[in-house]
């Protein structure tokens, strides 16, 4: 799919309608709607509660032009799981012949800590959905606090920068690779900045029968601390910093999807961001150093994993 | 036309799954609820039924499987008790607030901590105000009977609520006993089809399921599940009379033994009632006037009917397998509750009794029936406590 | 229509149950033009249909006319992010205050 292409299927097929109430200059509602815009069979969606759940689907309001649900916070994998299993059980009786494809959505903290059991499950089960993690790098819609994808340095509400401590003091959990460990066939690493490659993940995925997983960067404005107009600049340098390395795992085998031309150093992430502010006075520089090691180690392990 | 099996109350509980053949069964186990869907899924091996089975991870998981797949139009079912009840305490709340007619089985054992294995009725009482209709079984045979009436409670349009049946685990769970398995034919007539409404895969229709629900809108949905819950009473005494022309038994909120002339009474749920009925017997033969009064229905609560069935009586124990702890215990709460507007109130004592499984024998029952016909009793009594 | 959705007199029993949405996407009908505090206005002549506004924008209210080219934005549903203006390669898209719009 092309970006014109792309364009004139939001146009046509408002799978995912405005008047939701998420912020000005949010992120996620372009990564739902590429994802949604990736295949052209019915789709029946789950959320997690957090974000994306919350603005779309204030009673009476529903954003959700297909069929929709939640049901509460660590379950996205299981609800829909169970969904799958029901279309299974009725096709078997001959009671549905549609074919229809199962997405479940979830943010950073319903993916990585409290959903990470249910999406487990999900995983080894083995059932045919395709779960979607909006990455912003925290538990954002209740304010901002520390979840396990904060990264290093971060200032959060729960974990925030004063006087003796510096904000998170642990790196990032590796989803991709979690989720990669339970042999499904398909797990991916997108950026809102880059929606056609998060298009063709999103296509390819829904070509494949399984589980799969697609967890995508979504700058957030209020949580991270820039101007709402930033959101896909902000997206677009964690990719060229090497941040956020833009791979996929088909059936175990790594492959980059896109090298920057230049080597740009973490600090003009970090600047753009009033989450990470306290970083550029110099008695932090060494976190900010210790930061750009672990990029640069973490991206020669995935230089070495996509050979 | 009669089909004896000697089989346990969980397998009898898992033959009326085989009957009524739900469309999806979550799986998780947790003694001594585990032989229920063990024994169900011997018949998915051995393809006597089109279940899709979803071995899930855990009970919070199976509930929120069940919840997705009653949402998306199926029929669904899954088993549980004690500490997996507690954990799928939220969702508890999630099925009947969606009003998803989800059926399951609970074979009742204690909550942690300490960790006890056995039979009480702490995990089913610590869940009964979350909007889930709640039957209850003295044996396997009622556990089996109860299994259809819920399906079809829960599925009626005017209720729309998840139904949950109890059995004492252990005791009935793992007793065999003669049940009587009615006629495949015949039991899947009686559940029907069902008809969901708005289902998630209907997609022509699309749907929202689980709404942010602000004040200016929550009290009005949360509301709804009142009168939802009022006509579960009408709606299974209904039920129950198109199942006595199968089974020729009949379906009350409650089930009365020599209560007519009865002067001190027992009040009681699930299995002891057996030991209670024998007892009575016996002492009816010495020509003291006992009778019993068993709970089925539990939730919603049958107050009216309870204060009429117990006006007679003189002197009434209540005993209850669970304590509510800083409170009156559960139903001795619900029976004070029941006979509150009575002109001429009964005396009416707590007992709290089994508590981890400990045993109760004919001649505790014995001695309190003649504590109450004596009525030597305190307010709040311990049965078989080393105090 | 709308005025059901906005409506603060609906009884227990003028609602479905268990709070089910039976009409997709009524979101629709919630205008969220009147957050912005600016607004994008575009210089057509320099557009070049690129679709990266299109794609981008949070709200997609940014119309696409059935031959590919950009069509108008939906003030409607505009918040006034931003975004647009940012992604533009041609920098056709200038966001000026709205106070100078309102009457």
């Amino acid at each position: 799919m092309n970006i014109k292409e792309l364009a004139l299927n939001l146009e046509k097929n408002r799978k995912l309608e405005a008047g939701h109430r998420s912020c000005s200059g949010c992120g996620f509602p372009q990564i739902v709607r590429a994802v949604l815009a990736s295949t052209d069979k019915p789709i029946v969606a789950s959320c997690a509660t957090g974000c994306l759940e919350v603005t779309t689907s204030i009673y009476p309001f529903t954003s959700w032009n297909i069929p929709f649900i939640h049901s509460a916070f660590e379950n996205s994998a299981a609800t829909i799981a169970g969904v799958e299993s029901a279309y299974n059980g009725l096709k078997r009786k001959g009671k549905i012949k549609d074919e229809i494809k199962f997405v479940a959505f979830g943010g950073d903290g319903g993916t990585y800590d409290i959903g990470l059991q249910s999406l487990s499950g999900a995983l080894e089960r083995g059932h045919d959905f395709l779960y979607v993690c909006y990455d912003n790098n925290a538990y954002m819609n209740t304010g901002i606090q520390r979840s396990s994808a904060t990264p290093y340095g971060a200032s959060t509400t729960t974990a925030p920068a004063g006087k003796k401590h510096f904000g998170k003091a642990q790196f990032r959990k590796d989803l991709v690779k979690i989720c990669a460990a339970h042999n499904i066939p398909y797990v991916a690493q997108a950026s809102l900045s880059n929606l056609m490659d998060l298009t063709n993940k999103a296509q390819k995925a829904f070509s494949i029968t399984g589980p799969k997983v697609l967890l995508v960067l979504q700058p957030c404005t209020l949580g991270w601390g820039y101007p709402m107009d930033k959101t896909i600049e902000l997206a677009k340098m964690a990719v060229e910093t090497k941040f956020w390395p833009l791979y996929e795992i088909e059936n175990g085998k790594y492959k980059l999807n896109y090298k920057p031309a230049k080597d740009v150093p973490i600090i003009e992430f970090i600047k753009m961001q009033a989450r990470f502010k306290h970083l550029l006075k110099p008695e932090n520089q060494q976190i900010v150093d210790k930061i750009q090691q672990n990029i640069n180690f973490e991206w020669e392990k995935l230089l070495k994993l996509c050979e | 036309m009669t089909n004896y099996k000697a089989i346990t109350g969980g397998e009898a509980v898992a033959e009326a799954m085989r009957q009524i053949n739900p469309d999806v069964a979550a799986v998780y186990p947790i003694t001594p609820q585990t032989i229920i869907m063990q024994k169900f899924a011997d018949f998915h091996a051995d393809g006597l039924v089109e279940t899709e089975l979803v071995p899930v991870e855990s009970e919070h998981s199976a509930m929120s499987c069940c919840v997705g797949a009653a949402a998306a139009g199926a029929r669904v079912m899954t088993a549980t008790c004690s500490a997996g009840l507690a954990l799928m305490w939220e969702m508890l709340g999630v099925a009947s607030g969606l009003r998803l007619p989800i059926v399951m089985s609970v074979a009742n054992r204690a909550i942690s901590a300490p960790l006890n294995i056995h039979c009480d009725h702490s995990d089913t009482m610590g869940s009964r105000d979350h909007g889930w209709i709640m039957l209850f079984s003295e044996n396997g045979q009622e556990a089996y009977e109860n299994m259809f009436i819920a399906v079809r409670l829960a599925e009626r349009k005017d209720i729309m609520l998840p139904v949950m049946v109890n059995l004492d685990g252990f005791i009935t769970s793992h007793g065999v006993e003669n049940i009587d398995v009615y006629n495949d034919q015949v039991m899947k007539k009686f559940v029907g089809e069902n008809k969901p409404n708005k289902p998630l895969l209907d997609i022509k229709h699309p749907v929202s399921y689980g709404p942010l629900e602000l004040p200016d809108y929550l009290f009005e949905t949360k509301y709804q599940q009142i009168p939802s819950m009022e006509a579960a009473k009408k709606a299974y005494l209904e039920i129950g009379k198109e199942l006595s022309q199968i089974t020729k038994k009949e379906y009350g909120f409650f089930e009365t033994y020599k209560m007519d002339d009865a002067k001190a009474v027992i009040v009681v749920i699930n299995s002891t009632a057996g030991t209670v009925k024998r007892v009575i017997d016996q002492l009816r033969e010495k020509g003291k006037k006992v009778g019993l009064l068993k709970i089925v229905m539990f939730r919603p609560f049958p107050y009216q009917e309870i204060r009429e069935a117990l006006q007679n009586a003189e002197s009434v124990a209540v005993l209850d397998r669970a304590a509510s702890f800083g409170a009156n215990a559960p139903l001795y709460g619900e029976i004070k509750n029941a006979i509150y507007d009575l002109k001429k109130r009964p005396l009416l004592y707590s007992c709290l009794y089994g508590l981890g499984g400990r045993n109760i024998f004919e001649s505790d029952i014995e001695h309190l029936f003649n504590q109450l016909l004596n009525k030597g009793l305190e307010e709040v009594n311990y049965i078989g406590l080393r105090k | 229509m709308s005025e059901w959705f906005f409506s603060k007199q609906r009884s227990s029993k003028d609602i479905p149950i268990g709070g089910l949405m039976e009409e997709a996407g009524s979101s629709r009908h919630f205008k969220t033009g009147d957050w912005r505090s600016f607004r994008p206005i575009v210089n057509d002549a320099k557009c070049i249909s690129c679709m990266f506004c299109v794609i981008y924008c949070p709200e997609n209210c940014i119309r696409v006319k059935e031959d590919a080219k950009r069509g108008n934005f939906d003030l409607d549903f505009c918040k006034g992010c931003g975004i647009c203006g940012k992604v533009c390669p041609v920098k056709c898209i200038e966001m000026k205050e709205e106070a100078q719009f309102l009457k």
